[in-house]
C-alpha cells in the first residue's frame, strides 16, 4: 500500500499553484506591457489558446486528425455576431459578457451534426470527411449571404448597454480582461475534462478502440462526445473573436484557419496539455511580427513546420519535457555549448535562406522589382551577383557546419543521458 | 439455463469456412477449456462470441438472451469479458489507470465529463483492491508499455475481471510464459474466476487438465468432442485427430 502514498500518479487533482500563477499572469500582463499593440496581441493569443486547446481535444486526446476545425470556430463566430446584433436591438436579453457562451453552444450544435457524420470512422476516413466539411462551408457560405454576409461578412458592435460588469468595452484593456477571463475559464475546463471519464476514454479509444469496447464503451460514441465538446470550445473561441474584432467573414470557415490551428497545436506539441498553449503563443507572436517584415511569412511558417516535424515531432512541450531531467540534474551547462554552436551555424544557413527567399520574392512578386531591396539595413540589388553568391555560400557553409554541430549535440546528449542514468541507478 | 449456447454457428471469411456448424453449451459456473491445433478457429470462435466479428449464420445465446451480432460493448455490458491472444491493454496508461478505466462503466459513470476521476473514491479504492489481487501493487504507477511480458498478461487479466463479469473468455493466457510464471498465472486465474463461468483457450495441456471441468476439442471449425478431462484424455477420436499419443506432455 505504501507505494500508492509515495506515488500519487497522474490521477491526482492538479496543484492549485499553477492555476494561481496562470490567473495572475493574465491579470498582470497588461500592466507590464501597456501598449495598445501588445494588449491586442494578448487578446489574440487568448483566443488562439482556446481554439488550439479545443483542437487538441480531437488531435491529441482523441487521435482525430481534423482538417476542418475552423468551421466550428467560424460558425460559433457567425452565431455570436448575429446574437450580438439581436442583443443591441434589445431582442435577445443576454449580457455581452456571455456572448462567447452563445458561440460555444452554436459550435456544439454544429459539432453534434457533423460529429454524427464523421465520428463513426477513425484515421484517414475521419480526416477526409472533415476535409469535405470545410469544402462544403468554404464554397457554400457565399450562397447564403443573409447568414454569412457574402464577401464582406457580418459585423456587429460590442459597445452595448446590456452588460454584467458595467464596462462599455470601448477600450482595448476592457476587451482584454473579458477575453482573459474566458480564456482562463476555458483552459481550466478543458484541463479538468482530461481528468474525467470521457477525457480518459478519449485517450483509451485513441490508443486501442477494441479494448475500449471490451470495457463497455462504444468508441464512436466517445469520439462523438469528444467532438461535440471540442466544437463547443471552438465556438467559444469564435464568440471571443467577435468580441475582439466585431466582424467575421466566410473565409473564417476555410481551410487556411483550419490549417493554422493544426499548425499551432502541432508545433506546441499534441502530447501534453501545455503544448497547444505554447504553440498558440509562439505562432500568434511570430505571425504578427513576420507579417510586419516580410511578405513571404507563410513560407517561413512552412519551413518551421517542416523543421519541427523532422527534428522535434513532439513539439515545443516535448522539447521542454525531455530537458526536464537534464535541468534537474544540473547538467544544462554540458549541453549549452553544443546548442549554441548549432544555433550559430543554423543561423548562417538560415541567413542564406532568408536572402535567397527575399530576393526571389522581391524580383517576382513586389510592386517594383527593379528597385533595390533592403534587408537587415543592407541594400541589395537582385540583378547583381553579390547577394546571390552570398546567399548560396551561406547556405552551403551553414548546412555543412550545422550538420557537424548536430552530431556534436547528439554526442553531448548521449553523454548527459549516461550520467543521468548512472545517477538514478546509484540512488 | 446455460451461460452460453452456440447453435449451429458458421463463420466464413470470403470463401474460407473457418467455423462450420459448431454447437457448444457452457454451463453456469463451469471452467470450460477449448483445445485444438493451430488455425482450428479457436480465436475466431472467441471473436464471434464477444461480438468482434459478425457471425455468418447460427446464433449465440448468453444466459438465455441472443447476443449474436450485438456490438462488443453491449455484450460486455451484459457481463461477458475477455482477454486476447495478443496482449490487448492500454499501453500508454499506467497499471492503475488501466484498471480504473475498466471500472468506469460498471460504476455507472458512463460518458461523464463532469466527474473528476481523481475524486472517485469508490472507484479508486476498488482499482487498488484489484491491483492488490493481481499482486501488482509495486508496479501500480508504471506505464503498461514498460512492464514485462508476463506482467502485461497479468494486467490484462486484471482489466478483464475488473468489471466483475459473469462470463470470462481467456485466449491463451499463459502462452509465452516461463514455467514458474505459468504456475502463478494459473493460480491467479483460479482465484479471480472463482464462482464464474470460464471459457479458456490454451495450448499448455498441464494448464488445461489442471483448470478445466470440461474440455471441448475444436478441429477445423468443428467441435469433435466435449467431455471431462479424464474422458477426453482417453477418447480415441481425439487422440487420432489431434493429440496423438503424447497427450500428457503436449505443450505446443
Ligand atoms: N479476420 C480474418 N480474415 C480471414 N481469415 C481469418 C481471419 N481471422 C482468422 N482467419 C483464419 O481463420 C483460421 C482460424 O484462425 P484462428 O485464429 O481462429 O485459429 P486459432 O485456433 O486461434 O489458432 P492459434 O492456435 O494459432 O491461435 C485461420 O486459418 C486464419 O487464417
Ligand atoms: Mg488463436
Amino acid at each position: 500500500m505504501s507505494s500508492s502514498i509515495q506515488n500519487p500518479g497522474p490521477s491526482k487533482i492538479p496543484c492549485y499553484g499553477i492555476w494561481c500563477v496562470f490567473a495572475l499572469t493574465i491579470m498582470l500582463l497588461p500592466f507590464f506591457f501597456t501598449s495598445r499593440f501588445s494588449i491586442s496581441l494578448f487578446s489574440q493569443i487568448g483566443i488562439s489558446c482556446v481554439f488550439a486547446l479545443s483542437y487538441n481535444m480531437l488531435l491529441g486526446q482523441g487521435g482525430m486528425l481534423s482538417f476542418g476545425h475552423a468551421v466550428f470556430m467560424g460558425l460559433g463566430g457567425f452565431i455570436a455576431v448575429h446574437a450580438l446584433n439581436l442583443i443591441s436591438e434589445n431582442t435577445l436579453p443576454v449580457p455581452l459578457e456571455l456572448l462567447p457562451l452563445i458561440g460555444g453552444l452554436g459550435g456544439a450544435f454544429f459539432g453534434s451534426i457533423f460529429g454524427y457524420l464523421c465520428c463513426r470512422r477513425e484515421g484517414t476516413p475521419f480526416a477526409l470527411i472533415t476535409l469535405g466539411i470545410v469544402e462544403l462551408f468554404a464554397s457554400g457560405a457565399l450562397m447564403f449571404p443573409s447568414f454569412f454576409g457574402g464577401e464582406e461578412g457580418v459585423s456587429g458592435n460590442r459597445m452595448i448597454k446590456n452588460t454584467l460588469t458595467g464596462f462599455d468595452f470601448g477600450s482595448e484593456i476592457e476587451v482584454y480582461f473579458l477575453i482573459g477571463s474566458w480564456t482562463f475559464l476555458c483552459v481550466l475546463c478543458m484541463y479538468l475534462q482530461t481528468q474525467t471519464p470521457l477525457g480518459r476514454l478519449a485517450n483509451a479509444v485513441r490508443d486501442n478502440p477494441i479494448r475500449a469496447s471490451f470495457i463497455g464503451y462504444n468508441p464512436s460514441h466517445v469520439r462523438f462526445l469528444q467532438f461535440v465538446l471540442s466544437g463547443f470550445f471552438a465556438g467559444t473561441a469564435g464568440g471571443l473573436f467577435i468580441i475582439r474584432y466585431e466582424i467575421i467573414a466566410y473565409d473564417a470557415l476555410g481551410l487556411v484557419p483550419s490549417g493554422n490551428v493544426l499548425f499551432m497545436t502541432y508545433i506546441g506539441g499534441v502530447g501534453h496539455f501545455m503544448g497547444p498553449i505554447l504553440g498558440a503563443i509562439l505562432i500568434s507572436i511570430l505571425q504578427l511580427v513576420l507579417i510586419h517584415y516580410t511578405e513571404a511569412w507563410q513560407l517561413y511558417f512552412g519551413l518551421l513546420f517542416m523543421a519541427m516535424v523532422l527534428w522535434a515531432p513532439g513539439g515545443l512541450s516535448w522539447l521542454l519535457i525531455v530537458h526536464q531531467p537534464v535541468w534537474k540534474a544540473g547538467l544544462m551547462s554540458k549541453l549549452l555549448p553544443s546548442y549554441l554552436q548549432a544555433l550559430a551555424t543554423g543561423l548562417i544557413f538560415f541567413l542564406g535562406l532568408i536572402i535567397f527567399i527575399e530576393i526571389n520574392y522581391h524580383l517576382s512578386l513586389s510592386i517594383e522589382p527593379g528597385a533595390p531591396l533592403e534587408l537587415f539595413g543592407l541594400v541589395m540589388d537582385g540583378h547583381s551577383v553579390v547577394p546571390w553568391s552570398t546567399a548560396i555560400s551561406c547556405l552551403i557553409l551553414g548546412l555543412w557546419l550545422f550538420r557537424h554541430s548536430v552530431k556534436m549535440v547528439a554526442a553531448q546528449w548521449d553523454a548527459v543521458m549516461v550520467i543521468i542514468t548512472k545517477k538514478t541507478l546509484e540512488r | 439455463m446455460p451461460a452460453l449456447t452456440l447453435n449451429n454457428l458458421h463463420k466464413n471469411f470470403g470463401k474460407a469456412r473457418v467455423i462450420h456448424g459448431l454447437n457448444l453449451t457452457v454451463e453456469k459456473g463451469e471452467r470450460h477449456a477449448i483445445i485444438g491445433p493451430n488455425g482450428a478457429g479457436k480465436s475466431t470462435l472467441f471473436n464471434l462470441i464477444s461480438g468482434l466479428y459478425p457471425v455468418s449464420t447460427g446464433d449465440i445465446t448468453m444466459n438465455g438472451r441472443t447476443i449474436s451480432n450485438l456490438d462488443s460493448h453491449l455484450i460486455h455490458r451484459l457481463g461477458l469479458s475477455r482477454s486476447f491472444q495478443v496482449t490487448n491493454i492500454f499501453m500508454g496508461m499506467s497499471v492503475f489507470e488501466n484498471i480504473r478505466c475498466a471500472l468506469l462503466w460498471p460504476a455507472g459513470l458512463g460518458y461523464s465529463f463532469w466527474h473528476l476521476c481523481g475524486r472517485l473514491k469508490g472507484v479508486n479504492a476498488k482499482a487498488e483492491a484489484i491491483i492488490e489481487t493481481i499482486n501488482m501493487m509495486e508496479r501500480r504507477d508504471v506505464l503498461a508499455d514498460v512492464l514485462s511480458y508476463s506482467e502485461q498478461r497479468t494486467l490484462e487479466l486484471g482489466v478483464t475481471i475488473a468489471s466483475n463479469p459473469d462470463i470470462i473468455l481467456l485466449d491463451e493466457p499463459t502462452a509465452g510464459m516461463s514455467h514458474s510464471e505459468t504456475e502463478q498465472a494459473v493460480a491467479l486465474i483460479r482465484k479471480v474466476t472463482e464462482g464464474k463461468t470460464l471459457l479458456i483457450v490454451e495450448h499448455d495441456m498441464s494448464v488445461v487438465f489442471d483448470l478445466a471441468d470440461r474440455i471441448s476439442v475444436l478441429v477445423y471449425g468443428n467441435i469433435i468432442a466435449t467431455d471431462s478431462p479424464e474422458k477426453i484424455r482417453n477418447n480415441p477420436a481425439v487422440q487420432a485427430a489431434y493429440l496423438g499419443s503424447s497427450i500428457k506432455t503436449t505443450t505446443c
